[in-house]
């Protein structure tokens, strides 16, 4: 809950900012269609009790499948659906179930939008940080070091988005000029990994 | 940025509600944003569901009526409508005889439109098909893209298609009719200038005075190349160079349209049809019919695209059948 707060605070502190880099080699809707969504989720979960950790994610994934739109709200959509489904009837995730869940969100968000990695989408940003976690709990480090290195990996795989040529999404009717531009699915992405860094951390 | 707006977060709301008022042939469910035909669900009759991103007017909203759409779902502007306003519609449209889903080939609307027909089949067990329209030749390289974008040939398929479903024609006649449309048309677009969406409040791209963009989608977005201000007589060359490559035009009689980007005066359409044309006329394409005008618009954008659509003797019948829609109005 937390960390969905946080990732809302930074997608309304950084929606000029998504909005700009969609604007660049999309149409220019990114940070405006997550604000909205986000905001919509923190309406929702306003005096909401949800029993485990499943329940509080598919209100989230459904509230953003409702209010988002273009290709985001699918995506985003379908991610914290299949993260909550991977977590299950749990109210609190130890590092190996947190690392899972991510995993099963990027399944469900490869699925859907069926890009690979370096096509300039937000599983450039997602696909690292997922591998970076997993790195991390599996060699036994806690997970403090766990979303750190994430959030690093993901900042990472983010700013590599950069000199891609996008090959899905609308950023790939640019072709070559969608490069020199950061893409903002990976933006995003990378937001909701700064907040469950900064929501670990407390 | 001057709009006629109240507030940028309240534009397709308020239009929703000005085309309610205006349009004695729909009615408008404003929760879920979406257009019905005011008497849909048509017994017997195939129910025809579009929607997609706000901006294009009239495109969808304005199809809606006899002989054409009998559900359009408003999304955001330029961004597609959500899984549960098109469910919603495929379940106001459904009569029994089941729904066709005319959707266009961009990500979003794709994605959106599939989760909807994945609901509708786990929820209700209506029957529902979909077909994809992708005609813009400007999108090359489909292996290394999401694909050819959905544009121009919309209007004419949901026109087609519209009449065929009138005539109380099943589901999979339809979708065969629908893919072949598809298939026979292409379109070309260029911009002369922007377009702002009202909520981002700036234009989403700048051109200078001597340059036009060539390639663009309906969504504000950048075209392919950037190229310096031609004459109509040139620009037509660069539109229907591509489209005359792409498919053979010359074996029957073709439905062109020179579509406005929005905020391109007619005076200027019709110089672009004089001489798409006498292009036409020298590459042995012959016009049966035409459409020059605002059809499919991306807000205030001053430019235009061309269709051509290979059409055969039945299909320029459907073309002729009866429409009473806000857009295109003929025969009643």
């Amino acid at each position: 809950m937390g960390w969905l707060r946080r990732f809302h605070d930074l997608v309304i502190k950084n929606q000029v900012k998504l909005t700009q880099l969609d604007s660049a080699i999309g149409d220019a809707d990114h940070g405006i269609n997550m604000a909205r969504g986000m905001a919509a989720v923190m309406q929702k979960l306003d005096g909401m009790h949800p029993a485990d950790v499943n329940e509080l994610l598919k209100t989230v994934a459904m509230t953003l499948l409702t209010s988002v739109g273009g290709a985001s709200g699918p995506l985003y959509g379908t991610f914290f659906l299949r993260f909550g489904r991977a977590a299950g009837s749990v109210r609190e995730l130890d590092p190996a179930a947190l690392a899972s869940a991510l995993r099963a969100g990027l399944a469900g968000i490869v699925e859907r939008g069926k890009a690979e990695p370096g096509d300039k989408t937000m599983v450039d940003a997602l696909l690292p940080a997922v591998d970076a976690m997993d790195t991390v709990i599996k060699s036994g480090g806690d997970l403090d070091t766990a979303v750190t290195t994430a959030r690093d990996a993901a900042a990472g795989g983010r700013d590599a988005t950069v000199p891609l040529v996008a090959r899905k999404g609308r950023a790939s009717y640019l072709g070559e000029r969608s490069a020199n531009h950061m893409d903002p699915g990976a933006a995003s992405m990378a937001l909701l990994f700064d907040a469950l860094a900064a929501e670990i951390a407390g | 940025m001057k709009k006629l707006i109240n507030d940028s977060q309240d534009v397709v709301a308020e239009a929703l509600l000005g085309i309610e008022a205006a349009r004695p042939e729909v009615r408008v469910d404003h929760a879920n944003r979406i257009i019905y035909r005011r008497d849909a669900p048509r017994t017997g009759k195939v129910g025809l569901v579009s929607g997609g991103g706000s901006g294009h007017e009239p495109l969808h909203g304005g199809y809606v009526g006899l002989g054409m759409l009998d559900a359009a779902c408003a999304g955001e502007i330029f961004t597609s409508p959500t899984p549960d306003q098109m469910l919603e519609a495929t379940k106001g449209v459904d009569s029994g005889a089941g729904v066709l889903h005319i959707v266009k080939n961009y990500t979003g609307d794709v994605m959106n439109f599939e989760m909807a027909a994945e609901l509708a089949a786990a929820d209700t067990g209506i029957t529902v098909e979909s077909v994809v329209i992708n005609d813009d030749v400007a999108v090359q390289d489909s292996l290394y893209t999401a694909g050819r974008r959905g544009v121009g040939v919309t209007v004419l398929l949901e026109k087609l298609v519209g009449a065929a479903a009138e005539q109380g024609r099943p589901l999979p006649e339809l979708v065969t009719l629908a893919r072949a449309v598809n298939g026979s048309g292409r379109s070309m677009g260029m911009a002369l200038t922007s377009c702002t969406v009202p909520a981002a409040g700036r234009p989403t791209f700048e051109l200078a005075e001597d340059e036009m963009e060539l390639g663009i989608g309906i969504h504000g977005e950048p075209g392919r190349r950037r190229v310096p201000m031609r004459s109509a007589r040139e620009i037509a060359q660069q539109l229907m160079e591509p489209i005359l490559a792409d498919l053979e035009f010359t074996s029957g009689p073709v439905i062109v349209m020179v579509n406005g980007m929005g905020g391109t005066p007619l005076i200027e359409l019709y110089v672009m049809y004089s001489e798409v044309a006498k292009i036409m006329e020298k590459a042995g394409v012959t016009a049966a019919r035409n459409l020059v005008g605002n059809y499919i618009t991306s807000l205030e954008m001053a430019g235009c695209s061309v269709t051509v659509l290979r059409a055969s003797e039945e299909w320029i019948e459907l073309w002729d059948a009866p429409v009473n829609t806000a857009g295109l109005r003929w025969g009643i």
